[in-house]
Protein backbone atom coordinates (compact mmCIF):
# COMPACT_ATOMS: atom_id res chain seq x y z
CA UNK A 1 0.00 0.00 0.00
CA UNK A 2 2.93 2.32 0.35
CA UNK A 3 6.20 1.71 -1.47
CA UNK A 4 8.11 4.03 -0.17
CA UNK A 5 11.84 3.22 0.65
CA UNK A 6 12.29 2.81 4.10
CA UNK A 7 14.50 5.80 5.43
CA UNK A 8 15.26 7.90 8.43
CA UNK A 9 12.58 9.93 8.12
CA UNK A 10 9.78 7.46 7.15
CA UNK A 11 10.82 5.99 10.49
CA UNK A 12 9.43 9.12 12.42
CA UNK A 13 6.42 8.95 10.83
CA UNK A 14 3.69 9.38 12.82
CA UNK A 15 0.48 8.11 11.44
CA UNK A 16 -3.26 8.47 12.03
CA UNK A 17 -4.33 5.12 14.02
CA UNK A 18 -7.22 5.11 15.53
CA UNK A 19 -10.26 6.80 14.54
CA UNK A 20 -13.03 8.96 16.88
CA UNK A 21 -15.38 6.14 17.64
CA UNK A 22 -13.22 3.82 18.37
CA UNK A 23 -11.13 6.15 21.28
CA UNK A 24 -14.16 7.27 22.56
CA UNK A 25 -15.68 3.65 22.99
CA UNK A 26 -12.38 2.49 24.59
CA UNK A 27 -12.15 4.71 27.29
CA UNK A 28 -16.08 4.44 27.88
CA UNK A 29 -15.88 0.86 27.49
CA UNK A 30 -12.74 0.80 29.54
CA UNK A 31 -14.50 2.71 32.75
CA UNK A 32 -17.87 0.61 32.02
CA UNK A 33 -16.02 -2.81 32.24
CA UNK A 34 -14.05 -2.09 35.00
CA UNK A 35 -16.87 -0.64 36.96
CA UNK A 36 -18.56 -3.72 36.14
CA UNK A 37 -16.31 -6.38 37.39
CA UNK A 38 -15.79 -5.05 40.39
CA UNK A 39 -19.41 -4.39 41.17
CA UNK A 40 -19.98 -7.91 40.06
CA UNK A 41 -17.34 -9.52 42.72
CA UNK A 42 -19.56 -7.86 45.50
CA UNK A 43 -22.59 -9.24 44.44
CA UNK A 44 -20.63 -12.21 43.85
CA UNK A 45 -19.91 -11.85 47.09
CA UNK A 46 -23.31 -12.20 48.61
CA UNK A 47 -23.35 -15.81 47.93
CA UNK A 48 -20.06 -17.08 46.28
CA UNK A 49 -21.09 -20.33 45.08
CA UNK A 50 -21.77 -21.13 41.46
CA UNK A 51 -23.93 -24.26 40.15
CA UNK A 52 -24.73 -25.84 36.95
CA UNK A 53 -29.07 -25.75 35.94
CA UNK A 54 -31.94 -24.13 37.07
CA UNK A 55 -31.79 -24.00 40.47
CA UNK A 56 -28.49 -23.96 43.31
CA UNK A 57 -28.30 -22.40 46.20
CA UNK A 58 -26.69 -23.73 49.82
CA UNK A 59 -27.19 -27.14 50.25
CA UNK A 60 -26.89 -27.98 46.30
CA UNK A 61 -24.02 -29.27 45.02
CA UNK A 62 -21.84 -26.19 43.52
CA UNK A 63 -18.88 -26.41 41.05
CA UNK A 64 -17.11 -23.29 42.43
CA UNK A 65 -17.43 -23.00 45.98
CA UNK A 66 -15.37 -19.30 46.68
CA UNK A 67 -15.89 -19.15 50.98
CA UNK A 68 -17.56 -16.86 52.95
CA UNK A 69 -16.65 -12.71 51.15
CA UNK A 70 -13.65 -14.31 49.09
CA UNK A 71 -13.33 -10.58 46.96
CA UNK A 72 -11.10 -7.99 49.41
CA UNK A 73 -12.19 -4.46 49.34
CA UNK A 74 -9.99 -2.78 46.97
CA UNK A 75 -11.31 -5.16 44.35
CA UNK A 76 -14.81 -4.29 45.00
CA UNK A 77 -17.38 -1.34 44.56
CA UNK A 78 -18.19 0.08 46.66
CA UNK A 79 -14.81 -1.55 49.22
CA UNK A 80 -16.83 -2.44 52.00
CA UNK A 81 -19.66 -4.76 51.76
CA UNK A 82 -23.14 -3.73 50.68
CA UNK A 83 -24.74 -5.58 48.16
CA UNK A 84 -27.92 -2.78 47.30
CA UNK A 85 -25.63 -0.07 46.23
CA UNK A 86 -23.03 -2.83 43.83
CA UNK A 87 -26.36 -3.70 42.52
CA UNK A 88 -26.99 0.07 41.70
CA UNK A 89 -24.01 0.24 40.01
CA UNK A 90 -23.74 -2.83 38.20
CA UNK A 91 -26.78 -2.73 36.48
CA UNK A 92 -26.72 1.54 35.68
CA UNK A 93 -23.24 0.63 33.68
CA UNK A 94 -25.16 -1.86 32.00
CA UNK A 95 -26.85 0.73 30.44
CA UNK A 96 -23.75 1.70 29.03
CA UNK A 97 -22.24 -0.93 27.85
CA UNK A 98 -25.10 -1.86 26.15
CA UNK A 99 -25.65 1.28 24.69
CA UNK A 100 -21.77 1.36 23.89
CA UNK A 101 -21.86 -1.92 22.05
CA UNK A 102 -24.83 -0.70 19.76
CA UNK A 103 -23.23 2.43 18.97
CA UNK A 104 -20.12 1.30 18.32
CA UNK A 105 -21.18 -1.57 16.41
CA UNK A 106 -23.41 0.53 14.02
CA UNK A 107 -20.83 3.23 13.40
CA UNK A 108 -17.88 0.72 12.79
CA UNK A 109 -20.29 -0.82 10.16
CA UNK A 110 -21.10 2.28 8.61
CA UNK A 111 -17.81 3.38 8.76
CA UNK A 112 -16.72 -0.01 7.50
CA UNK A 113 -14.30 -0.23 11.09
CA UNK A 114 -15.46 -3.83 11.25
CA UNK A 115 -14.84 -4.58 7.90
CA UNK A 116 -11.37 -3.08 7.02
CA UNK A 117 -10.15 -3.80 10.73
CA UNK A 118 -11.19 -6.01 12.53
CA UNK A 119 -12.87 -8.68 9.64
CA UNK A 120 -9.87 -11.39 8.96
CA UNK A 121 -8.86 -11.63 5.61
CA UNK A 122 -8.71 -15.00 3.74
CA UNK A 123 -4.50 -15.29 4.00
CA UNK A 124 -4.72 -14.39 7.57
CA UNK A 125 -6.91 -17.31 8.76
CA UNK A 126 -4.84 -19.76 7.04
CA UNK A 127 -2.99 -22.42 9.87
CA UNK A 128 0.56 -21.15 8.87
CA UNK A 129 -0.09 -17.77 9.15
CA UNK A 130 -1.69 -18.01 12.23
CA UNK A 131 1.14 -19.94 13.26
CA UNK A 132 3.69 -17.78 12.20
CA UNK A 133 2.03 -14.68 14.14
CA UNK A 134 1.96 -16.95 17.50
CA UNK A 135 5.49 -17.73 17.25
CA UNK A 136 6.35 -13.99 16.64
CA UNK A 137 4.09 -12.80 19.82
CA UNK A 138 6.40 -15.74 21.72
CA UNK A 139 9.44 -13.84 20.28
CA UNK A 140 7.72 -11.08 21.67
CA UNK A 141 8.54 -9.63 17.77
CA UNK A 142 6.14 -6.84 17.41
CA UNK A 143 4.84 -5.68 13.95
CA UNK A 144 6.77 -2.52 12.93
CA UNK A 145 6.39 -0.72 9.95
CA UNK A 146 3.21 -0.53 8.20
CA UNK A 147 2.18 -3.67 9.55
CA UNK A 148 2.44 -1.78 12.81
CA UNK A 149 -0.70 0.23 11.76
CA UNK A 150 -3.24 -2.85 11.23
CA UNK A 151 -4.30 -5.58 13.89
CA UNK A 152 -2.37 -8.76 13.24
CA UNK A 153 -4.53 -11.91 13.00
CA UNK A 154 -4.06 -12.55 17.35
CA UNK A 155 -5.08 -9.36 18.09
CA UNK A 156 -8.51 -9.58 15.13
CA UNK A 157 -9.31 -12.86 16.52
CA UNK A 158 -9.36 -11.39 20.65
CA UNK A 159 -10.91 -8.54 19.97
CA UNK A 160 -13.92 -9.89 17.46
CA UNK A 161 -14.01 -12.47 20.39
CA UNK A 162 -14.58 -9.79 23.39
CA UNK A 163 -16.73 -8.19 20.56
CA UNK A 164 -18.93 -10.19 19.07
CA UNK A 165 -18.55 -13.36 21.69
CA UNK A 166 -18.08 -12.03 25.02
CA UNK A 167 -19.83 -9.03 25.72
CA UNK A 168 -23.13 -10.13 24.19
CA UNK A 169 -22.44 -13.38 26.13
CA UNK A 170 -22.09 -11.28 29.43
CA UNK A 171 -25.12 -9.55 28.39
CA UNK A 172 -27.76 -12.01 27.68
CA UNK A 173 -26.37 -14.49 30.42
CA UNK A 174 -27.12 -11.52 32.63
CA UNK A 175 -30.78 -10.59 31.58
CA UNK A 176 -31.28 -14.49 32.32
CA UNK A 177 -30.50 -13.58 35.64
CA UNK A 178 -33.48 -11.19 35.74
CA UNK A 179 -36.95 -13.08 36.82
CA UNK A 180 -38.51 -10.33 34.64
CA UNK A 181 -36.69 -10.81 31.40
CA UNK A 182 -37.06 -14.68 32.27
CA UNK A 183 -41.08 -13.99 31.92
CA UNK A 184 -40.43 -11.86 28.73
CA UNK A 185 -38.05 -14.20 26.82
CA UNK A 186 -38.18 -17.75 28.43
CA UNK A 187 -36.09 -19.12 25.62
CA UNK A 188 -33.28 -17.12 27.34
CA UNK A 189 -33.12 -19.86 30.07
CA UNK A 190 -33.38 -22.94 27.59
CA UNK A 191 -30.51 -21.37 25.62
CA UNK A 192 -27.85 -21.26 28.71
CA UNK A 193 -29.11 -24.52 30.16
CA UNK A 194 -31.13 -22.38 33.41
CA UNK A 195 -30.99 -19.32 35.61
CA UNK A 196 -27.77 -20.59 37.83
CA UNK A 197 -25.96 -22.06 34.44
CA UNK A 198 -26.87 -18.47 33.03
CA UNK A 199 -25.09 -16.84 36.39
CA UNK A 200 -22.17 -19.82 35.94
CA UNK A 201 -21.51 -18.22 32.53
CA UNK A 202 -21.70 -14.74 33.48
CA UNK A 203 -18.93 -15.24 35.77
CA UNK A 204 -16.55 -17.64 33.65
CA UNK A 205 -16.65 -14.85 30.89
CA UNK A 206 -16.07 -11.89 33.47
CA UNK A 207 -13.03 -13.85 34.09
CA UNK A 208 -12.19 -14.56 30.49
CA UNK A 209 -12.56 -10.45 29.87
CA UNK A 210 -10.17 -9.90 32.67
CA UNK A 211 -7.54 -12.44 31.19
CA UNK A 212 -8.46 -10.14 28.15
CA UNK A 213 -7.86 -7.08 29.55
CA UNK A 214 -4.25 -8.63 32.04
CA UNK A 215 -3.27 -10.07 28.15
CA UNK A 216 -4.27 -6.27 26.67
CA UNK A 217 -2.41 -4.38 29.31
CA UNK A 218 0.90 -6.44 28.93
CA UNK A 219 0.95 -5.82 24.69
CA UNK A 220 0.52 -2.05 25.07
CA UNK A 221 3.45 -2.05 27.74
CA UNK A 222 5.60 -4.31 25.80
CA UNK A 223 4.76 -2.66 22.08
CA UNK A 224 5.25 1.07 23.97
CA UNK A 225 2.54 2.29 26.64
CA UNK A 226 3.69 5.95 26.06
CA UNK A 227 2.67 5.43 22.19
CA UNK A 228 0.20 3.29 22.47
CA UNK A 229 -1.89 5.14 24.97
CA UNK A 230 -1.33 8.52 22.97
CA UNK A 231 -2.82 6.66 19.99
CA UNK A 232 -5.95 5.97 21.78
CA UNK A 233 -6.22 9.23 23.27
CA UNK A 234 -5.32 11.63 19.85
CA UNK A 235 -5.40 8.87 17.34
CA UNK A 236 -1.58 9.84 16.33
CA UNK A 237 0.84 6.82 16.96
CA UNK A 238 4.36 6.83 15.87
CA UNK A 239 5.18 4.14 13.62
CA UNK A 240 7.94 1.77 14.87
CA UNK A 241 10.46 1.78 12.06
CA UNK A 242 11.22 -1.57 10.15
CA UNK A 243 14.20 -3.43 11.16
CA UNK A 244 17.31 -2.38 8.80
CA UNK A 245 17.86 -6.02 8.12
CA UNK A 246 17.00 -7.27 4.85
CA UNK B 1 10.98 9.38 41.83
CA UNK B 2 7.83 6.78 42.08
CA UNK B 3 8.18 3.64 41.49
CA UNK B 4 5.32 1.91 38.92
CA UNK B 5 4.77 -0.20 41.38
CA UNK B 6 3.64 2.60 44.09
CA UNK B 7 2.20 4.97 41.07
CA UNK B 8 -0.22 1.60 40.03
CA UNK B 9 -1.16 0.84 43.64
CA UNK B 10 -1.91 4.95 44.38
CA UNK B 11 -3.85 4.81 40.84
CA UNK B 12 -5.89 2.20 42.00
CA UNK B 13 -6.56 3.36 45.55
CA UNK B 14 -7.46 6.96 44.19
CA UNK B 15 -10.02 4.80 41.76
CA UNK B 16 -11.34 2.86 44.79
CA UNK B 17 -11.73 6.00 46.80
CA UNK B 18 -13.22 8.09 44.45
CA UNK B 19 -15.92 5.64 43.55
CA UNK B 20 -16.12 5.18 47.47
CA UNK B 21 -16.66 8.73 47.62
CA UNK B 22 -19.31 8.88 43.79
CA UNK B 23 -21.04 5.86 45.90
CA UNK B 24 -21.70 8.39 48.99
CA UNK B 25 -22.72 11.49 46.56
CA UNK B 26 -26.41 12.01 46.91
CA UNK B 27 -26.16 13.63 43.19
CA UNK B 28 -24.82 10.09 41.54
CA UNK B 29 -27.05 7.67 43.69
CA UNK B 30 -29.74 9.75 41.86
CA UNK B 31 -27.78 9.08 38.39
CA UNK B 32 -27.98 5.22 39.61
CA UNK B 33 -31.43 5.56 40.63
CA UNK B 34 -32.32 7.16 37.42
CA UNK B 35 -30.78 4.02 35.97
CA UNK B 36 -33.35 1.55 38.22
CA UNK B 37 -36.36 3.65 36.68
CA UNK B 38 -35.15 3.13 33.31
CA UNK B 39 -34.42 -0.44 34.08
CA UNK B 40 -37.98 -0.88 35.21
CA UNK B 41 -39.74 0.90 32.11
CA UNK B 42 -37.56 -0.92 30.06
CA UNK B 43 -38.59 -4.43 31.55
CA UNK B 44 -42.27 -3.64 31.44
CA UNK B 45 -41.98 -2.76 27.66
CA UNK B 46 -40.88 -5.94 26.35
CA UNK B 47 -42.63 -8.23 29.11
CA UNK B 48 -46.61 -8.47 28.52
CA UNK B 49 -48.56 -7.41 31.17
CA UNK B 50 -49.57 -11.31 31.97
CA UNK B 51 -46.22 -13.03 31.03
CA UNK B 52 -45.45 -15.91 33.27
CA UNK B 53 -42.58 -16.67 35.12
CA UNK B 54 -41.80 -20.11 33.89
CA UNK B 55 -43.49 -23.03 35.91
CA UNK B 56 -41.66 -26.08 36.25
CA UNK B 57 -42.02 -29.72 37.01
CA UNK B 58 -42.26 -31.77 40.19
CA UNK B 59 -38.79 -33.27 39.16
CA UNK B 60 -37.14 -29.70 38.87
CA UNK B 61 -37.82 -29.33 42.34
CA UNK B 62 -35.31 -28.23 44.79
CA UNK B 63 -34.65 -31.39 46.89
CA UNK B 64 -34.27 -28.79 49.95
CA UNK B 65 -35.75 -24.98 49.84
CA UNK B 66 -33.90 -23.10 52.11
CA UNK B 67 -35.67 -20.02 53.79
CA UNK B 68 -33.75 -16.57 54.08
CA UNK B 69 -34.32 -13.69 55.87
CA UNK B 70 -36.62 -14.15 59.26
CA UNK B 71 -36.42 -18.27 59.80
CA UNK B 72 -38.68 -17.66 63.07
CA UNK B 73 -40.43 -14.01 64.50
CA UNK B 74 -39.57 -14.19 67.77
CA UNK B 75 -42.68 -12.20 68.91
CA UNK B 76 -44.61 -13.23 71.71
CA UNK B 77 -47.82 -12.61 69.52
CA UNK B 78 -46.11 -14.86 66.91
CA UNK B 79 -45.62 -17.99 69.26
CA UNK B 80 -48.91 -17.51 70.35
CA UNK B 81 -50.25 -17.97 66.85
CA UNK B 82 -48.20 -20.64 66.44
CA UNK B 83 -49.29 -22.72 70.01
CA UNK B 84 -52.71 -22.37 68.31
CA UNK B 85 -51.71 -23.71 65.15
CA UNK B 86 -52.62 -20.46 63.38
CA UNK B 87 -56.24 -21.14 64.57
CA UNK B 88 -56.48 -17.44 65.26
CA UNK B 89 -54.50 -15.87 62.27
CA UNK B 90 -56.48 -13.39 60.20
CA UNK B 91 -54.95 -11.20 57.17
CA UNK B 92 -56.98 -7.53 57.37
CA UNK B 93 -56.97 -5.80 53.92
CA UNK B 94 -57.53 -2.21 54.51
CA UNK B 95 -56.76 0.61 52.98
CA UNK B 96 -58.49 2.13 49.73
CA UNK B 97 -60.93 0.03 49.56
CA UNK B 98 -64.63 -0.33 49.44
CA UNK B 99 -64.86 -3.17 51.74
CA UNK B 100 -62.24 -3.55 54.08
CA UNK B 101 -61.93 -7.54 54.75
CA UNK B 102 -60.61 -9.57 57.82
CA UNK B 103 -59.81 -12.86 56.34
CA UNK B 104 -59.74 -16.26 58.71
CA UNK B 105 -56.64 -18.49 57.58
CA UNK B 106 -59.10 -20.55 57.07
CA UNK B 107 -60.78 -19.60 54.65
CA UNK B 108 -57.57 -18.73 52.74
CA UNK B 109 -56.96 -22.07 52.91
CA UNK B 110 -59.98 -23.10 51.72
CA UNK B 111 -60.52 -20.87 48.87
CA UNK B 112 -59.89 -22.23 45.54
CA UNK B 113 -55.69 -22.16 44.81
CA UNK B 114 -53.79 -21.89 42.29
CA UNK B 115 -50.82 -24.66 42.30
CA UNK B 116 -47.33 -23.21 40.87
CA UNK B 117 -44.13 -24.69 40.38
CA UNK B 118 -41.71 -21.86 40.36
CA UNK B 119 -37.86 -20.42 40.15
CA UNK B 120 -37.22 -17.88 43.63
CA UNK B 121 -34.53 -15.95 43.26
CA UNK B 122 -32.64 -14.34 46.22
CA UNK B 123 -30.76 -11.00 45.78
CA UNK B 124 -27.73 -12.29 46.97
CA UNK B 125 -27.74 -15.11 43.78
CA UNK B 126 -29.04 -18.33 44.35
CA UNK B 127 -32.47 -20.15 43.23
CA UNK B 128 -34.22 -22.64 44.54
CA UNK B 129 -37.40 -24.21 42.84
CA UNK B 130 -40.89 -25.44 44.87
CA UNK B 131 -44.50 -25.69 44.79
CA UNK B 132 -46.88 -23.24 46.09
CA UNK B 133 -50.17 -23.51 47.15
CA UNK B 134 -52.08 -20.12 47.43
CA UNK B 135 -55.20 -17.85 46.52
CA UNK B 136 -54.62 -15.44 43.61
CA UNK B 137 -54.30 -11.90 45.20
CA UNK B 138 -56.53 -10.46 42.61
CA UNK B 139 -59.42 -12.49 44.02
CA UNK B 140 -58.72 -10.85 47.16
CA UNK B 141 -58.47 -7.56 45.63
CA UNK B 142 -61.86 -7.57 43.97
CA UNK B 143 -63.22 -8.85 46.91
CA UNK B 144 -62.62 -5.56 48.52
CA UNK B 145 -63.19 -3.31 45.72
CA UNK B 146 -60.11 -1.56 45.08
CA UNK B 147 -60.57 2.37 45.10
CA UNK B 148 -59.20 3.91 41.23
CA UNK B 149 -57.34 6.10 43.58
CA UNK B 150 -55.04 2.60 44.83
CA UNK B 151 -51.88 2.14 42.83
CA UNK B 152 -49.60 0.08 45.46
CA UNK B 153 -50.59 -3.00 47.84
CA UNK B 154 -48.79 -3.00 51.17
CA UNK B 155 -47.80 -6.19 53.01
CA UNK B 156 -47.42 -6.07 56.76
CA UNK B 157 -45.59 -8.91 58.40
CA UNK B 158 -45.19 -10.55 61.84
CA UNK B 159 -41.51 -10.47 61.55
CA UNK B 160 -39.44 -7.91 63.19
CA UNK B 161 -35.77 -6.99 62.71
CA UNK B 162 -34.59 -5.10 65.50
CA UNK B 163 -37.74 -3.70 66.31
CA UNK B 164 -38.52 -2.72 62.89
CA UNK B 165 -41.79 -4.70 61.19
CA UNK B 166 -41.23 -6.24 57.73
CA UNK B 167 -43.24 -4.91 55.01
CA UNK B 168 -43.41 -5.20 51.24
CA UNK B 169 -45.28 -3.67 48.40
CA UNK B 170 -45.62 -4.15 44.94
CA UNK B 171 -47.84 -2.12 42.04
CA UNK B 172 -51.07 -3.07 40.41
CA UNK B 173 -49.51 -5.13 37.53
CA UNK B 174 -47.66 -7.09 39.20
CA UNK B 175 -50.36 -7.19 42.14
CA UNK B 176 -53.13 -8.35 39.36
CA UNK B 177 -50.50 -10.50 38.07
CA UNK B 178 -52.33 -14.54 37.35
CA UNK B 179 -49.24 -15.87 39.50
CA UNK B 180 -49.26 -13.66 42.29
CA UNK B 181 -50.88 -15.65 44.92
CA UNK B 182 -50.91 -15.58 48.47
CA UNK B 183 -49.37 -19.00 49.28
CA UNK B 184 -50.52 -21.02 52.37
CA UNK B 185 -49.32 -24.28 51.28
CA UNK B 186 -45.62 -25.17 50.49
CA UNK B 187 -44.46 -28.32 48.49
CA UNK B 188 -47.73 -29.71 49.06
CA UNK B 189 -47.93 -29.62 53.25
CA UNK B 190 -49.24 -26.09 54.70
CA UNK B 191 -46.34 -23.56 54.48
CA UNK B 192 -43.60 -24.24 56.94
CA UNK B 193 -42.44 -21.96 59.81
CA UNK B 194 -39.09 -20.77 57.85
CA UNK B 195 -41.05 -20.30 54.82
CA UNK B 196 -43.77 -17.80 55.93
CA UNK B 197 -46.34 -19.70 57.69
CA UNK B 198 -49.60 -19.34 57.75
CA UNK B 199 -49.23 -17.13 54.50
CA UNK B 200 -47.01 -15.28 52.22
CA UNK B 201 -46.64 -13.56 48.79
CA UNK B 202 -45.39 -15.04 45.89
CA UNK B 203 -44.78 -12.36 43.18
CA UNK B 204 -42.90 -14.52 40.68
CA UNK B 205 -41.31 -11.84 38.29
CA UNK B 206 -39.46 -10.14 41.18
CA UNK B 207 -36.72 -11.12 43.85
CA UNK B 208 -37.30 -12.89 46.79
CA UNK B 209 -36.96 -10.50 49.19
CA UNK B 210 -40.18 -8.52 48.00
CA UNK B 211 -41.76 -12.45 48.70
CA UNK B 212 -43.86 -11.02 52.05
CA UNK B 213 -43.73 -13.58 54.83
CA UNK B 214 -46.13 -14.06 57.46
CA UNK B 215 -48.65 -11.76 56.18
CA UNK B 216 -51.08 -9.93 58.90
CA UNK B 217 -52.37 -6.91 56.69
CA UNK B 218 -52.49 -5.83 53.26
CA UNK B 219 -53.41 -2.47 52.74
CA UNK B 220 -54.11 -0.55 49.58
CA UNK B 221 -52.41 2.99 48.72
CA UNK B 222 -52.13 6.06 46.45
CA UNK B 223 -48.39 6.28 47.36
CA UNK B 224 -45.57 4.19 49.29
CA UNK B 225 -44.57 8.20 51.07
CA UNK B 226 -46.57 7.23 53.25
CA UNK B 227 -45.56 4.23 54.67
CA UNK B 228 -42.63 3.58 57.13
CA UNK B 229 -39.63 4.88 55.35
CA UNK B 230 -41.76 5.92 52.08
CA UNK B 231 -39.39 3.79 50.20
CA UNK B 232 -41.64 0.98 49.63
CA UNK B 233 -40.07 -1.92 51.62
CA UNK B 234 -38.05 -2.67 54.49
CA UNK B 235 -35.03 -3.75 52.48
CA UNK B 236 -35.52 -0.59 50.48
CA UNK B 237 -35.53 2.32 53.56
CA UNK B 238 -33.11 -0.05 55.65
CA UNK B 239 -30.42 -0.76 53.29
CA UNK B 240 -31.36 0.86 49.33
CA UNK B 241 -32.29 -2.26 47.78
CA UNK B 242 -34.50 -0.85 44.91
CA UNK B 243 -37.85 -1.22 44.93
CA UNK B 244 -38.48 -2.80 41.65
CA UNK B 245 -36.45 -6.58 41.82
CA UNK B 246 -37.38 -7.41 38.28
CA UNK B 247 -33.38 -7.83 37.96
Amino acid sequence: MNDQPITEARSRRIAYRHRLPTRVWHWVNAITVIVMLMSGLMILNAHPRLYWGAYGANFDPAWLNLGPRPFPGWATIPSSYNLAAARSWHFAFAWVLVAGLVIFLSVSLWNRHLQRDLAPTEQEVKPSHIWDDIKAHARLDLPRGDAALHYNILQKISYVAVIFGLIPLMILTGLTMSPAIDAAWPWLLDLFGGRQSARSIHFLCAAAILLFIIVHLVMVLLAGPFNEIRSMITGRFRVPPERATE
Amino acid sequence: MISRRSFIAAGSAGLLAGCDRLNNSQAFRGVLRSAEGLTMRAQRLVMARDALAREYSEADMSPFFRSNGTSMPGTPDYARHLAENFANWTVTVDGLVARPLSIPIQALRSMPHRVQITRHDCVEGWSAIGKWHGVPLSKILDQARLSPRANYIVFHCADRFGDKPYYESIDLIDAFHPQTILAVGMNGHLLPVPNGAPVRLRVERQLGYKHAKYIQRIQAVESLAGVYGGKGGYWEDSTGYQWYAGI
